[in-house]
């Protein structure tokens, strides 16, 4: 139990501090927000599932309650954020594969210039 | 065990840093908010192996609340942004 515990706090260090290395060297605000949504969460989860196996279990349910908040919370930031960000244009157009909300936004208002 | 939250709390330590770096070099506050977000994260991840340490369930509301007051404020923080690049 004692390993386990130690190899989920471990890895999710590791993975917390890999996403902010990516929030650090991506080069612009959508793929930095993929860096710091989803290493972030799965970073979080595994240290208080670590954390968990290590107490009792009516704690371990309060820790599970923070996590269920986090995975309905971190999409709902990342959303926002990305949306305000192509709005504010603040993203690198060369990078961009598909733009799907550009092509929805273009069909609504055909005479939309940015 | 010792050595293991020793090393879990430096590469805690450490991702902190790297955000603060983030959080100072912008460019635009959207970085910013998303920098902080990630940071309540951080925190939220060193409380819970302060947590696993002591093996004390005291400190779990703790948890709880910072990651809430987190979501708020990021959430409010975004909309508030938004609003600001869409009047500029």
């Amino acid at each position: 139990m004692n390993l386990l515990s130690a190899i989920l706090l471990i890895t999710g260090a590791a993975s917390c501090l890999l996403g902010a290395l990516g929030l650090l060297r991506f080069p612009d605000l959508p793929s930095r927000l993929q860096a710091a949504t989803k290493p972030q969460t799965l970073g979080l989860l595994l240290i208080l599932l670590g954390t968990a196996l290590r107490l009792d279990v009516e704690d371990a349910a309060t820790l599970g309650l923070v996590a269920l908040f986090q995975v309905l919370t971190a999409p709902v930031i990342s959303q926002l954020i990305g949306r305000s960000a192509y709005r504010a244009g603040s993203m690198r157009r060369d990078l961009v594969v598909v733009d799907e909300l550009g092509d929805r936004l273009s069909q609504e208002r055909p005479d939309r210039t940015d | 065990m010792t050595a293991v939250f020793t090393v879990t709390l430096v590469m805690l330590c450490l991702a902190g840093a790297l955000t603060l770096v983030r959080l100072l070099l912008g460019p635009t506050t959207l970085d910013r908010i998303a920098a902080v977000d990630v940071f309540v994260i951080l925190i939220v991840a060193a409380v819970a192996v302060y947590v696993a340490i002591y093996r004390d369930g005291s400190n779990i509301p703790l948890i709880a609340a910072v990651a809430l007051l987190g979501f708020v404020g990021s959430a409010t923080a975004a909309r508030v942004a938004e609003r600001r690049e869409r009047h500029r």
